[in-house]
């Protein structure tokens, strides 16, 4: 059964310079327990996307829908997105030293939450923060419950933002970019954490990440995004075997692998478009090596069953992937 | 923690002895002579090199510098015999124009001076925050804009005007309060009041603007950060991101430079204290440089020096509590 159900969302800004589309009819799935992974690069409209999803967004224009465990977000209330909030949506985010308050305690950030939405009394609270600690594998939980934010390292500050996150036992954990300021080696540890907690707690996940190794590592289903927009959905295994949209392939051929033949990478030619001056048709057009004239008038959209891209070349079949 | 307080005092120690040394110098080479002033008009040489020599300023200026700082903690004696002046612990010197230790002389006017300064902090600390948060939680409407022009203005005029044109539209039109004049808040809290709260709105409104400005600017910085958005995406209401997370961390700033203001102000304020004819340690300041009183004008240099030294201090300690960050570094 579908936790998350977006559907035609749009996003818009109106700045000085016009009107920005920052997501452009934008629609998905989240099953309960599944593990989607939106990718995409900068400015694709992903993390947009996982702000709208927590009514985050103050100044935009926001249309379309989006359903949360039977909860309509788009035009709720405040008391209703707020009952939501933290409750059966958390979000972590890409900086946890950042998003962290300096100077609260982490165990009184933790319990913050759950005395909030569940009415847990100072002492009840503190003691599940430690619980939650010690389940993110923060050792001295009880300790440590008491340090700042500044007093713990990068991976550990991630640790506690999942452990904020799950304090109030949501359904869907949205995760924004939640290893890209991390090391290396630490973000394989927290991707390993991630993917635990999903499976012990049953968890549904929407994994918003510009890096195609998290998405293998994490995902079971895989979105990609080019302009506000989907191109190109499918199971994780299918995408990376048979991906069918240019823009997935180019993403796929900018990769360094460790199998096959060593050569050079390659790069997506041009640059992304300014959501000011959208393309006319396809909006990977200006880039694709693979264009038709259909391409710059007619705006593709998604098409097929379990694999869905949205590329006048696949419809047709014109390529073989 | 300890180690650290221990060692800010002993800084604030330092500097008041490098503050006295300036003043006691500046004092020396001041071309008026104390001993010539405290002579009168009928003077003789011989009734001049006494004085000097009661006085102590016929020591060499090392022994006189030494003889002042021993003085601070023990007392002296000026001169010897009949004409021998006790000045007690602690001794800032003593004014012969007004026959009085420096240091009573400013402890009559302290309590005047500290009456304006902590009533009119009170004052711009609340509307200057208040103003600036609210501007910065509506940025960008038309509530902002019209009280950042406000504060613009408010801070553009001289505080000799808003107290002058506070005193004709509120007292002598409006009859509304009496002319400003010192009334202890023991003697009549009311009166007290009364009769401050002119020079209180009128330095408020110059140091509210600031903070108003201030802590706009700082709370719109703050609201912009992740961990606000954080406390948002926990379900917290808007009023709790606000007082809880924002507050805490936007008037942090704010509180450094509130202690450094109201520890300038304690050392008197000139120009308010001297349009509304009120007797604190500002006016005893103008009156004694107008006299060439220069113990007294050594003794308030070195008493605001020390507000402000102390001021910064207690800010610093105050800030280590606030700010998690700032501890044992």
């Amino acid at each position: 059964m579908s936790l998350l159900t977006v559907r035609d969302l749009t996003v818009e800004f109106t700045g000085p310079k016009g009107t920005a589309r920052a997501v452009d009819g934008l629609s998905f799935t989240v099953d309960e327990g599944r593990t989607l992974g939106i990718v995409g690069e900068s400015g694709s409209g992903k993390s947009v996307t996982s702000l709208a999803i927590m009514g985050l967004h103050d100044r935009a224009r926001v249309t379309g829908s989006i359903d949360v465990a039977g909860t309509e977000v788009v035009g709720a209330g405040r008391e209703e997105i707020r009952a939501l909030r933290g409750r059966r949506v958390a979000m972590i985010f890409q900086d946890p030293l950042s998003s962290l308050h300096p100077h609260y305690r982490v165990g009184e950030q933790i319990a913050e939450a759950r005395r909030l939405h569940f009415g847990a009394s100072r002492r009840a609270a503190h003691k599940h923060a430690v619980q939650l600690l010690a389940d993110v594998g923060i050792p001295d939980p009880g300790e440590r419950a008491g340090d700042y934010p500044h007093q713990f390292s990068g991976g550990m500050r991630q640790r506690v933002m999942i452990a904020m996150a799950l304090a109030c036992e949501p359904d869907l954990l949205i995760a924004d970019e939640p290893t890209t300021a991390l090391d290396v080696t630490v973000q394989a540890q927290i991707l390993e954490l991630i993917a635990t907690i999903q499976r012990e707690r049953g968890l549904a996940v929407l994994m918003i990440t510009h890096d195609l190794g998290v998405v293998a590592r994490v995902a079971d289903d895989v979105l990609v995004m080019y302009a506000g927009r989907a191109v190109e959905r499918a199971d994780v295994d299918a995408l990376f075997a048979e991906p069918r949209h240019p823009y997935t392939r180019g993403l796929l051929g900018s990769l360094p692998r460790l199998t096959g033949p060593a050569g050079e990478l390659t790069p997506i030619a041009g640059t992304p478009p300014s959501p000011l001056t959208p393309a006319a048709g396809c909006p990977f057009h200006p880039r694709c090596p693979d264009r038709i004239a259909t391409c710059e008038t007619v705006r593709p959209d998604l098409e097929g069953t379990s694999h869905q891209a949205a590329c006048h070349l696949t419809a047709t079949k014109k390529v073989t992937p | 923690m300890i180690r650290y307080i221990a060692l800010r005092l002993a800084g604030v120690a330092g500097v008041l002895l490098v503050i006295c040394a300036v003043t006691f110098v500046i004092f020396f080479v001041f071309p008026a002579d104390p001993a010539l002033q405290a002579c009168g008009k009928s003077c003789t040489s011989e009734r001049l090199a006494m004085l000097h020599h009661q006085m102590g300023l016929d020591r060499p200026i090392w022994q006189q510098f030494t003889d002042y700082l021993v003085g601070i903690f023990a007392g002296r004696t000026y001169g010897t015999g009949p004409l021998a002046v006790q000045c007690h612990f602690p001794c800032l010197g003593f004014s012969y124009q007004n026959n009085m230790p420096v240091w009573d002389l400013m402890m009559q006017r302290l309590p005047t001076t500290v009456s304006i300064g902590i009533g009119a902090a009170v004052l711009w600390l609340v509307g200057g925050v208040t103003v600036g948060v609210v501007s910065a939680l509506r940025k960008d409407s038309l509530l902002d804009r019209t009280m950042m022009v406000g504060t613009l203005t408010s801070a553009s005029l001289p505080i000799y005007f808003t107290a002058m044109a506070l005193t004709v539209l509120v007292v002598q039109i409006g009859g509304l309060l009496p002319y400003s004049s010192y009334v202890p808040i023991a003697e009549d809290p009311i009166g007290w009041v009364k009769n401050l709260i002119l020079p209180w709105v009128a330095l408020a409104l110059l140091y509210a603007a600031m903070y108003a400005r201030l802590s706009r600017a700082s709370m719109v910085e703050t609201m912009a950060e992740p961990y606000i958005r954080t406390a948002r995406a926990k379900g917290l209401p808007e009023r709790t991101v606000v007082t809880k997370h924002g507050l805490r961390a936007g008037l942090t700033p704010v509180l450094t430079v509130f202690g450094m203001d109201l520890g300038a102000l304690l050392g008197g304020a000139i120009i308010t204290e001297s349009v509304f004819g009120l007797p604190g340690l500002g006016r005893l300041t103008i009156d004694s440089i107008e006299k060439s009183d220069q113990p007294v004008v050594m003794g308030v240099a070195l008493l605001a020096a020390f507000f402000i030294t102390f001021a910064n201090l207690l800010v610093d300690l105050f800030y280590a509590v606030l700010d998690p960050q700032v501890r044992y570094q």
